[in-house]
């Protein structure tokens, strides 16, 4: 299972929605994915890939692809600083 | 003056998982002690507690839902569904923000608390589940409530330990009679039984031993009592002013007609016989009720070798001669403590017993305590149409909750 897949099965998994819904091309809003579940999601894949996901990288995941694209590279221990720097500004991840 | 009467009512306990059975068995002084399940209490001194048997949290929530409830908020919604079930009330879109919620508890997430910190203590976690705080907050069960149900009128928690939900009810109540709102669901919800909760509570030494009898571990007024017994659940009542519920033609469970509230401001955890007297007396007053009135007292008896005096010397303070006449049963001694939801378990407990005619006794006592001489109605549920009764609840850190049931015929 290739990392795009295991993302998909998590958030499957943690929505609890239909395996065939979520696709690369999802959006979070398509999905209703709301702020709440989106940390949630997050906390899944800093479990099962052992990682940490800065809140800036966090903050810009809109689509399942942008997720997919910013674990890959975490993943290979690629640079991610020009990730951070595009989300900055950006949204907080819930209300508090 | 808008006067408020009860319309609904829910329970959830060791002791039945709906009003009637949790009733029927308080009558016929069955205990729901016994040794703990929710976890192996070995380790413990103490290994009872009120547990409510077979709790299976998926056959009340679907599963997307429950992952953001902890125990406590699951009993708090149990009941309150069977609280709207029993009312009867259908709320329209315009009566929405005047339909409240007001809950209480003690101890609020203690189980998402304990399974987390053993997460990251024990285990050394590195992170905590990002749903810990909503699970935790005193404000859970509300504001579940109100998502569930639709309310979007006044709405708050409360949290004075042992006197939550009697503090939560007392609030609903003047909401309503203040004119704030017509429609409240009101009371508490409890869920201490986990390894850390239990361990906090032996070493301030006030629970009941027993891990033999569990069943006969709890015994109010007793003089061979050894304390408490922890208790999980809830309780929750449909609060609703009286000429909406007359105009809809409810079934009127009783009247709320007093409220007292007081703080001892002495001692964290000795009670004084002072401050509960205050507030039953001003519970007596706003219900412009003559302590003779009063025939039932749903006793806070907790079983404890404090409380159980001075709960005695505050009723003869304030009943005087009537206080050995009037009945006083602790119903703590079947369903345990339950802490933040005992407020609203036992209201409930006394308002069936104005609307059924029969008192439940003290279960498991043994022998008479010359400093506990009230008719704690031992062992034996009693038959009488009263009219009038109270509920006390004390609290460590002194805060005592007071509410006053009335018949309306």
């Amino acid at each position: 299972m290739n990392v795009a897949e295991k993302i998909i099965e998590i958030i499957v998994r943690e929505q609890h929605i239909e395996p065939g819904k979520v696709t690369l091309d999802s959006t979070f809003a398509e999905l209703g994915i709301d702020s709440l579940d989106g940390v949630n999601i997050l906390f899944a894949l800093e479990e099962e890939f052992k990682i940490d996901i800065p809140d800036s990288v966090a903050q810009n995941m809109k689509t399942i692809r942008q997720v997919v694209d910013s674990l890959t590279r975490v993943l290979e221990g690629k640079d991610i600083s020009d990730l951070v720097e595009l989300a900055k500004g950006g949204a907080p991840a819930a209300n508090t | 003056m808008r006067r408020v009467v009860i319309t609904g009512v829910g329970v959830f306990a060791s002791t039945g998982k709906d009003v009637n059975s949790f009733f029927e068995n308080l009558l016929e002084a069955r205990s729901g002690v016994c040794r703990i399940t929710r976890f192996d209490p070995s380790a413990l001194s103490v290994q009872i507690a009120a547990e409510i048997p077979d709790y299976c949290p998926q056959d009340y929530f679907p599963p997307k839902r429950l992952e953001l409830l902890d125990y406590f908020t699951q009993y708090s919604l149990i009941a309150a569904r069977e609280a709207m079930e029993s009312s009867g009330l259908e709320v329209s879109d315009e009566e929405r923000p005047r339909f409240g919620v007001v809950m209480g508890t003690g101890m609020a997430g203690a189980n998402t608390f304990d399974s987390g910190y053993f997460n990251l203590y024990a285990k050394q976690a590195t992170r905590l589940h990002p749903f810990t705080i909503p699970k935790i907050m005193h404000n859970a069960p509300t504001s579940q409530i109100c998502m569930e149900f639709g309310a979007q009128g006044p709405s708050l928690a409360t949290s004075t330990a042992c006197s939550s939900s009697g503090h939560a009810i007392g609030a609903a109540f003047h909401l309503l009679k203040y004119d704030m709102a017509d429609l409240m669901l009101a009371g508490g919800s409890e869920a201490p039984i986990t390894y850390g909760t239990i361990r906090s509570w032996e070493s301030v030494r006030v629970l009941a031993g027993g891990n033999g009898d569990p069943a006969r571990a709890c015994r109010p007024f007793s003089a061979d009592r050894e304390g408490l017994v922890l208790g999980e659940g809830a309780g929750v009542l449909v609060l609703e002013e009286f000429e909406h519920a007359r105009k809809r033609g409810a079934k009127i469970y009783a009247e709320i007609a007093g409220y007292g509230l007081s703080s001892d401001a002495s001692h964290i955890t000795q009670p004084t016989v002072d401050g509960p007297a205050r507030a039953i007396r001003m519970a007596l007053r706003e219900a412009g009720a003559n302590p003779e009135e009063v025939e039932y007292i749903n006793a806070h008896g907790t079983g404890t070798r404090l409380n159980d005096p001075t709960e005695t010397a505050v009723i003869k303070e304030v009943f005087r001669d009537h206080a050995r006449r009037v009945w006083t049963s602790s119903t703590k001694s079947m369903h345990g403590h339950t802490l933040g939801a005992a407020g609203a378990i036992e209201l409930v407990a006394a308002v069936m017993a104005l609307e059924r005619g029969i008192v439940p006794p003290t279960a498991n006592f043994t022998q008479p305590d010359p400093e506990c001489d009230l008719d704690c109605v031992p062992n034996q549920a009693r038959e009488k149409k009263i009219r009038t009764a109270i509920s006390n609840s004390f609290a460590f850190g002194g805060l005592n909750a007071v509410l006053l049931v009335r018949r309306l015929d």
